[in-house]
């Protein structure tokens, strides 16, 4: 009976584990394929050891691609968070406009990425696209969005910020109506200025719901795959060719298989890496918020 | 309310119009373009005698492209990830609430971090894998690896409605002589019922969204919505307006489930990080 209980929640959570090993073992797998030269071209392959890893950071697409996938994910991050608390805040403020929109808020995240994508990729076409037209007047016609480098980038970060601003917004606005009322209303007596309220109270006091977003979308656009695929699929050029395109682009188009892995595995060794600062730094800012209130 | 008061009243209102304006106005325009006759989709931008054609091509036919298939296709595969999702992911989610126990925290984190793991790394071993099993284009396939994305959603969101229910409800149905499994199969699992619901639901978006999965690991049998709405931009002539009905269509259920789980979408997509 003893022995029953403390095999209780094992048993519980093997099926769970079972399928675990579902990612876990073709994980392992693809760690172990890079120690080869495995490709189409190559069926019965050598053990290389770690040369697809020199390879991969001695070329410049690796770096090219490095770099644009930081430029975007570090875009659509800070965009998505100064837009999705701008947006919170406005919302909390409750207006009877602000309670109709808020029922559309999340709308946009519940379109897959690839569907957004779509959707803009039409929208965006030089000349035919409803963008071209409203901007036409303007002055700004005929700016070929997805064709230029500085383009198809700012384009791809503008269906991340549109697909997941809600997200922020989301988080943000939960932790406006979970914020304690009382250090509110002891400034107000005090007769402390609006500004001063927001600077020393709101943001210490939402800081962690922001993180918990900025860790989000931080971590998810550097993995960033559909939009892109169905924007631009990394060009014109190699401008939006991000981590995990270049690795579809190497493992599944080249068939070389190991290759294309050994951009997949530097860039989760990044992500994972990055993960763990920006959690640890979210402990320190969820205790001093602890404090604050 | 002073006169200043009510200006900075107006201005945030307009710039909360402004975003929202940005927000809704491509799926308002794919619902524009979706009803506008093929021959005009350029020409007349703001006036068109609408027409449902797009539609009717999309759901019929498909032009050469067999949309309604992918549609069942996201149907099926969605609900078989979420169904063994919920059977496996219930059990552990109470057990890791209920008991502290050797290596829980490590298999709770695991399971977390594969929501930062690249897909593409264990897609390409997988591909590789399934070419061998018979696996690749299938629906078992699909579920397999899709239930990649919504088992952790399932474990960690369900862990916070369990720890949030107190024990002794339970330990009372063990004091009326209920086994350890009654009291979770008629006591907890029910209290729950709401976070089930929704957890159920989020998880189903999340499968139906995904979009690498099936665009390497299915061809055309179990080929979802996500990769079959982008065949109409494909070949000779990119059919726009077919595009903006599949669009829409393929949006459909996500957005109809969306709406009915509101309530509870704060603490399903922050994975339990934040309570609301």
């Amino acid at each position: 009976m003893e022995v029953r209980r403390a095999a209780r929640p094992y048993l519980l959570v093997v099926p769970a584990l079972l399928l675990t090993c579902g990612i876990l073992y073709p994980f392992g797998l693809g760690l172990y394929y890079t120690l080869f030269d495995f490709s189409a071209a190559k069926p019965q392959p050598d053990m290389v050891r770690l040369h697809n890893y020199g390879t991969l950071l001695t070329e410049d697409a690796f770096w090219n691609s490095a770099w644009v996938t930081v430029l975007y994910a570090v875009g659509a991050a800070a965009v998505e968070t100064v837009l999705g608390v701008a947006v919170a805040l406005l919302l909390h403020r409750s207006s009877p406009l602000g309670r109709v929109l808020e029922k559309v808020l999340i709308l946009p995240l519940m379109i897959a990425p690839v569907i957004a994508a779509i959707m803009w990729k039409l929208m965006l076409q030089p000349s035919v696209g409803v963008v071209d037209h409203l901007l036409a007047p303007l002055g700004l016609g005929g700016v070929q969005w997805t064709d230029t480098p500085a383009g198809a980038l700012l384009s791809s970060v503008a269906v991340d910020v549109w697909v997941y601003t809600p997200f922020v917004a989301v988080l943000a606005l939960a932790g406006l109506r979970s914020l304690p009322a009382s250090p509110f209303e002891a400034a107000a007596v005090d007769g402390a200025g609006r500004w001063y309220t927001f600077r020393r109270l709101t943001l210490p006091m939402l800081w962690p719901y922001v993180m918990v977003g900025v860790i989000f979308r931080f971590m998810d656009s550097l993995k960033v795959f559909d939009i892109i695929y169905a924007l631009t699929e990394g060009g014109p050029g190699d401008s939006t060719m991000v981590l995990q395109i270049r690795a579809y682009l190497e493992a599944i188009r080249f068939q070389r298989y190991s290759f294309g892995i050994s951009y997949t595995i530097v860039l989760w060794a990044v992500v994972y890496l990055a993960a763990t600062v920006l959690v640890r730094r979210l402990g320190r800012v969820q205790r001093k918020a602890a404090e604050a209130t | 309310m002073s006169a200043r008061e009510r200006l900075a009243g107006w201005l945030a209102d307009a710039a909360l119009l402004l975003y929202f304006l940005f927000a809704l106005f491509p799926v308002a325009w794919m619902v524009v373009l979706s009803l506008k006759p093929s021959d005009q989709l350029f020409s007349t931008y703001f006036s068109f005698t609408p027409t449902l054609d797009s539609y009717r091509t999309v759901l019929g036919d498909g032009g050469g492209v067999p949309f309604t298939r992918f549609f069942l296709n996201s149907l099926v595969v969605s609900v078989g990830a979420v169904a063994l999702s919920l059977l496996v992911g219930l059990p552990a989610a109470y057990a890791s609430a209920r008991w502290r126990f050797r290596g829980s925290e490590h298999l709770m984190f695991t399971l977390l971090s594969f929501r930062f793991a690249p897909e593409l790394t264990v897609i390409i071993p997988l591909f590789v894998l399934y070419q061998e099993l018979g696996l690749f284009d299938t629906y078992v396939g699909m579920v397999w690896v899709l239930q990649l994305v919504t088992l952790p959603l399932v474990v960690w969101i369900m862990r916070s409605y369990f720890a949030d229910l107190t024990p002794e409800l339970e330990q009372a149905a063990l004091l009326d002589g209920y086994s350890r499994t009654q009291a979770f199969l008629r006591v907890a699992l029910p209290l729950v019922g709401p976070g089930i619901a929704a957890v159920s639901l989020l998880a189903f978006i999340f499968a139906w969204n995904n979009f690498v999965f099936p665009l390497i690991l299915t061809s055309h049998d179990a080929q979802t919505v996500t990769v079959g709405a982008l065949s109409f931009l494909g070949g000779d002539r990119p059919r726009y307006d077919l595009t903006a009905a599949a669009a829409l269509v393929s949006a459909v259920p996500p957005l109809l489930l969306a709406l009915t789980i509101q309530r509870y979408l704060v603490r399903g997509l922050s994975l339990g990080a934040v309570k609301s």
